[in-house]
């Protein structure tokens, strides 16, 4: 009897399990895990001089990782990730709040209104940004005319310039978090702590804030990590003075050709990654929330 | 009565607030669909010369851009489509059976959600250089197979966390296979999480530039025409597309969001 039942069991979950779980693991296997791995092998392969990829053993990519031209774009990029996540925060907290809070039928409106920018490509936006501060873009013009400038301002290529397109583009990915914690915010908590006689101020750092910080790890988390990445946000605004590691990896792939050195540099990233992962978890976040 | 006065102050502040970041997330996007009408010929296309249709015209003799555009679309919908029955299975899976690897298949959903988009790109060039597969359509699409996947298994999820077995065990004790109980029982009930994966692989496709960028070949893709074009600035009729292309999205998501795509499935208010 025994014996028949397992019988049974094997004729009736293996299949479908296999079915549906084998193609999903080997697009994971094949198109995730096998390539990430061969990266973490050509991080320790050199070049020849036609640029082609030799396979022995050697840790000298590593040891250029620290050369000091390195260690000021390291530092740049964690600079301008971390600005770019303190403004989202900044800016997408109180955004977030009002809108999850909003009562009535325009809430779903005001929220849509957030999507709707980021489905016209991100190229596209960012290089409107390029023309909107450009020396005879719309910003200069209205300045001059306005005649508070007699000459135009540069305002691109540089730092603040590059945190403002990476703001721009990643800032959905702080207000969809925080929106998600602020609506599951029980509004009389709030009334409590007023009718107990906290002052606003305080109601915000004890009751509001602790109780959305959910929102504010996933959402910094989902900042953070993607703007080390994103080089075309700072060449199309940074113009070269605002490299970070992404540009640095980019080179190696489509113009220096040394896809070993370009293969260790991605290392850097996926170690910053794991780290900042691992820290989020540990702080009790969700690995779900991290999803869109 | 002091109260009422510090309200309406208060709303004044929020109001003037959201007015402002909405005047930030849509600034960009009124640069690209005013200069689509901007009758200006020279480069660098900035100042206001008229009002003009002209570059919606000129739009459909750029065939590359147009190419690029077919190609793009494509992609989309050809790895849309794979990662919404690739995502959908394997949800299920995951969720009803227990196999060996579970743990590793669970934490490698999470790696294209969390690491760089970059190092997705370069970590597949190097394999599919390697292993010899000529990059074009079907690394394109592939990579857009493997990023898409997890974000539809996360929709397909959050949709069984609520699932209640026993209608399929009810199915089945009336006689229905187990494929008749997948698609006349579990289908259904997953539908709108599929949708809304699908919605997502759909629109992250279309706009992906840092995968694609690395392993397209010789094959271009609208986002990466762009790229190109923004070296010698971006021409009029690329802002036309990008304008069309905003006005269909917003189009399509109304019509899902009203109701008519998914079936007129609506959320109890």
């Amino acid at each position: 009897m025994e014996k028949k039942k397992s019988k049974h069991e094997f004729r009736g979950n293996t299949l479908p399990a296999l079915v549906t779980v084998g193609p999903v693991t080997l697009l994971l296997l094949g198109l995730v895990l096998a390539p990430l791995i061969f990266v973490l092998v050509m991080s320790f392969c050199s070049t020849d001089e036609f640029y082609n990829v030799v396979y022995r053993f050697t840790a000298e990519n590593y040891s250029k990782l620290v050369s000091p031209d390195y260690m000021k774009i390291y530092g740049q990029s964690l600079l301008i990730a971390f600005l770019t996540t303190v403004v989202c925060i900044l800016l997408g907290y109180p955004f977030s709040y009002i809108i999850a809070r909003t009562k009535n039928k325009k809430k779903k409106l005001l929220y849509m209104l957030v999507i709707i920018p980021f489905w016209t490509n991100s190229l596209i936006r960012i290089y409107g940004w390029r023309t909107f501060l450009g020396n005879s873009g719309w910003l200069n013009s209205l300045l001059l005319k306005l005649q508070i400038v007699s000459e135009p301002v540069d305002f691109l290529y540089k730092t603040g310039t590059t945190v403002l397109g990476m703001v721009y583009c990643l800032i959905p990915f702080m207000i969809l978090p925080l929106y998600t914690a602020i609506e599951k915010l029980d509004g009389s908590l709030l009334e409590a702590s007023g009718d107990l006689g906290a002052r606003p101020i305080r109601t915000l750092f004890e009751i509001i804030i602790p109780l959305t910080s959910s929102g504010i790890f996933s959402g910094s988390i989902m900042v953070f990590i993607p703007c080390l990445g994103y080089f075309f946000v700072s060449n199309i605004l940074g113009g070269g003075n605002t490299d970070m590691i992404g540009n640095l990896i980019e080179r190696q792939f489509k113009s220096a050709n040394n896809w070993p050195l370009g293969a260790a540099l991605s290392i850097i990233l996926i170690l910053v990654t794991l780290i900042l992962v691992k820290a989020y978890q540990k702080a009790g976040g969700d690995m779900d929330s991290l999803g869109l | 009565m002091k109260r009422v006065k510090k309200e309406k102050r208060k709303r004044r502040v929020s109001v003037l607030f959201c007015t402002l970041m909405y005047l930030f997330l849509f600034m960009p996007i009124s640069v690209v669909v005013a200069n689509s009408f901007n009758a200006t010929k020279s480069k660098p296309y900035l100042s206001w010369k008229g009002f003009t249709f002209d570059w919606y015209i000129k739009l459909w003799d750029n065939t590359s851009l147009l190419q690029a555009f077919g190609n793009t679309m494509i992609i989309a919908v050809v790895s849309t489509l794979l990662a919404t029955i690739i995502g959908t299975l394997g949800a299920v899976g995951i969720y009803r059976y227990k196999f060996k690897g579970k743990g590793l298949i669970n934490g490698l959903l999470y790696i294209p959600v969390v690491i760089p988009e970059i190092v997705i790109g370069i970590a597949l060039l190097t394999i599919f250089s390697k292993v010899n597969i000529p990059r074009g359509m079907l690394t394109l699409i592939l990579a857009h197979v493997s990023f898409c996947v997890p974000f539809v298994i996360f929709n397909v999820r959050a949709r069984l966390s609520g699932y209640d077995n026993s209608i399929e065990e009810a199915s089945m004790d009336l006689g229905a296979n187990r494929l008749v109980t997948f698609f006349e029982i579990t289908l259904p009930v997953l539908a709108p999480g599929i949708a809304g994966g699908a919605l997502l692989a759909f629109t992250l496709s279309i706009d992906d530039v840092i995968i694609s960028y690395f392993v397209n070949g010789q094959t271009k893709t609208y986002p990466l025409k762009v790229m190109e074009s923004i070296k010698s600035g971006v021409s009029p009729d690329v802002n036309a597309l990008s304008t069309l292309i905003l006005i269909g999205t917003v189009v399509l998501v109304a019509l899902t969001q009203s109701g008519i795509l998914s079936g007129g499935h609506k959320k109890p208010e």
